[in-house]
């Protein structure tokens, strides 16, 4: 076998393409930091946050995709579940927003635990299905009790509160760095699970589970964990969310929420490091300055999907690691 | 053969006793008493639609069996997950070229290096950690004729070097026992040709069961050989007694036969 070897040697850059992904990687995250640093002064504040709610959501449900191969259609149950609890511990406890927060996330991710077990057990099409009848589940149960989550009106002026009871957050500004932090630590989050051993195994079960069992790896206990992280990063965001928008209602629960984080996704560029952020940042956007076209935005939203799909279908990420060959 | 001294039971490491699938009444595999030798090289064979991957897939775990069961190392795996049986040192490999397209050849392997850390549910860790089994790797690629092709992932090889990265992956396990399927198929002369030596280096201190249809590779390669004909074994034996079998020349020119074609 060793004549194989012989033929093709030329110039092979062995480990060195780890090692510039890495550094690429790392000045990327330092570029996003200093972007998020000069951010509230040079655009409006509320909406920055907005783009770094979703864009953490939409890095949630990627690392869920991307990164462990599981299409869940369900992703709203977490948003919205974390952003309810969040938004009634702040509202009706007096939690500080920290705590809220915090509470939010683990909800979710004891949500995610559950519906993961039950859905785990089903591959492909399957999987996807019990995702989205579960959370459509939940959506009806936030509809049917009112008492806690305010039904048709959802949870309202929820306060922002004081951030270890010191900080007050009703300032834009001061809300923003919290935010921007909570986003950082987020991304990090999810960088160094998709960079970790368990990351390798999970990569490894999404390009070729039956090679992986054959391994000797127990892949449903993998498959359960990193969707209860993804879970525990979207209940992250929703949590957030709620304390920005001191609102907590029925659409952060609903399916199409569930499918915006899906376009997103795409839309930025599936199974990289950054897609989401980018395509959350055109999706909320969009949403944003185009408000004025009405329903229009939904099929405007549409269109870009289809384009996207149909012209670039690694996404915007996706495209841009393609041209300078490196993944990002 | 020599059954029922005492020397034969020790030396069997995977056997089979009445095993037995059915699909909706149709019996792919019928009664089927195997029992592979330690140390040996040992081939299914048969026809097509003799039930040699049913057969496989029921020793793999990867499909449970109607009736029968299922020895390895004296111990009843008949009821184990394929994960399970995996961790006891018994390893397969697949018809479909079974490597993790998107990773470099070098993490494939380490993905199966890493299984000697146990479990890896550390998310925490960086990847760092895993840098110490690199060499390893690294090592093993050497051995398949693949070090330069370390960095590239692993859907960009051609066909050949993906059963070679296979087979490195699954000697990185250092599988006690390994089943191949049909590691010849679709392959050219040239790499079936290394192939073959590879199967014969790695064989040595470990037993190999395999299911082949080229039957020259069969020749060539394999200390016992059983065919399967209808789900049942129609003959045993080294491949000059199987050969000149009526029985098997009859069901391999009655069914069309199997050799050779791909």
């Amino acid at each position: 076998m060793a004549d194989i070897a012989s033929d093709e040697t030329s110039g092979i850059p062995v480990a060195k393409t780890d090692r510039s992904a890495d550094q690429l990687h790392r000045n990327v995250l330092i570029g996003l930091a200093l972007l998020l640093a000069i951010a509230p002064f040079v655009a409006y504040p509320v909406f920055v946050m907005k783009v770094l709610c979703f864009a953490l959501f939409a890095l949630a449900f990627n690392l869920l995709l991307g990164y462990g191969g599981l299409l869940s259609f369900g992703h709203a149950a977490y948003f919205g579940m974390a952003s309810y609890v969040s938004a009634y511990t702040a509202k009706n406890w007096g939690l500080t927003p920290e705590f809220a927060i915090l509470s939010g996330t683990a909800i979710a991710a004891a949500l995610g635990l559950v519906f993961g077990a039950l859905a785990i057990r089903r591959q492909g099409i399957y999987f996807t299905m019990i995702t989205l009848a579960l959370a459509q589940m939940l959506f009806f149960f936030c509809l049917q009790t009112p008492r806690f989550t305010g039904g048709e009106d959802g949870i309202q002026a929820v306060p922002r509160g004081r951030l270890f009871g010191l900080i007050d957050l009703a300032d834009d500004r001061a809300l923003y760095w919290l935010v921007a932090a909570i986003f950082m630590a987020g991304l990090l989050a999810m960088y160094r699970i998709i960079h970790s051993p368990f990351g390798e195994v999970c990569k490894a079960i999404r390009d070729n589970e039956p090679r992986a069992i054959s391994l000797g790896y127990r892949v449903n206990r993998y498959k359960l964990t990193v969707f209860v992280l993804s879970a525990a990063l979207a209940g992250l965001a929703g949590a957030t969310k709620a304390i920005v928008f001191q609102l907590a209602s029925l659409t952060d629960v609903h399916w199409s929420m569930s499918g915006e984080v899906v376009l997103m996704t795409l839309v930025g560029g599936l199974g990289t490091v950054f897609g989401p952020i980018a395509g959350a940042l055109v999706i909320v956007a969009m949403q944003n300055y185009l408000a004025s076209l009405g329903a229009w935005v939904t099929v405007v939203q549409g269109v870009v999907f289809v384009i996207c799909v149909l012209a670039f279908r690694e996404g915007i990420v996706g495209v841009v690691a393609k041209a300078i060959k490196k993944p990002l | 053969m020599p059954l029922g001294s005492s020397d034969v039971t020790t030396d069997i490491i995977l056997s089979t006793s009445g095993l037995t699938k059915e699909f909706g009444g149709f019996r792919a595999v019928n009664g089927v008493d195997l029992n592979v030798k330690r140390g040996t090289i040992h081939a299914l064979i048969g026809p097509n639609g003799a039930g040699k991957t049913t057969c496989f897939n029921l020793l793999t775990k990867f499909l449970p069996p109607t009736k029968g069961a299922i020895v390895y190392n004296g111990q009843d795996i008949t009821r184990e997950q394929p994960a399970e049986i995996a961790r006891k040192g018994l390893v397969r490999s697949f018809q479909i070229s079974a490597v993790f397209p998107q990773l470099s050849a070098k993490t494939n392997v380490r993905i199966a290096l890493q299984r000697k850390r146990g479990d890896s549910f550390d998310f925490w860790r960086p990847e760092k950690v895993l840098r110490e089994l690199d060499e390893e790797a690294l090592h093993l690629l050497d051995a398949v004729g693949l070090s330069a092709f370390a960095a590239l992932t692993a859907g960009e090889l051609s066909y050949g070097r993906k059963r070679a990265l296979e087979i490195a992956t699954t000697l990185a396990l250092d599988p006690e026992m390994m089943l191949l399927d049909e590691p010849m198929a679709g392959m050219g002369r040239e790499d079936v040709e290394r192939v073959e030596a590879l199967i014969r280096k790695v064989s040595k201190n470990r037993t190999i069961l395999m299911v082949e249809h080229n039957l020259s590779v069969v020749a060539s390669l394999s200390d016992h050989i059983t065919v399967l004909a209808r789900g049942q074994i129609l003959a045993e034996g080294d491949y000059a007694t199987v050969s000149k079998d009526p029985r098997v020349i009859e069901a391999y020119i009655g069914s069309g036969g199997g050799h050779g074609h791909h």
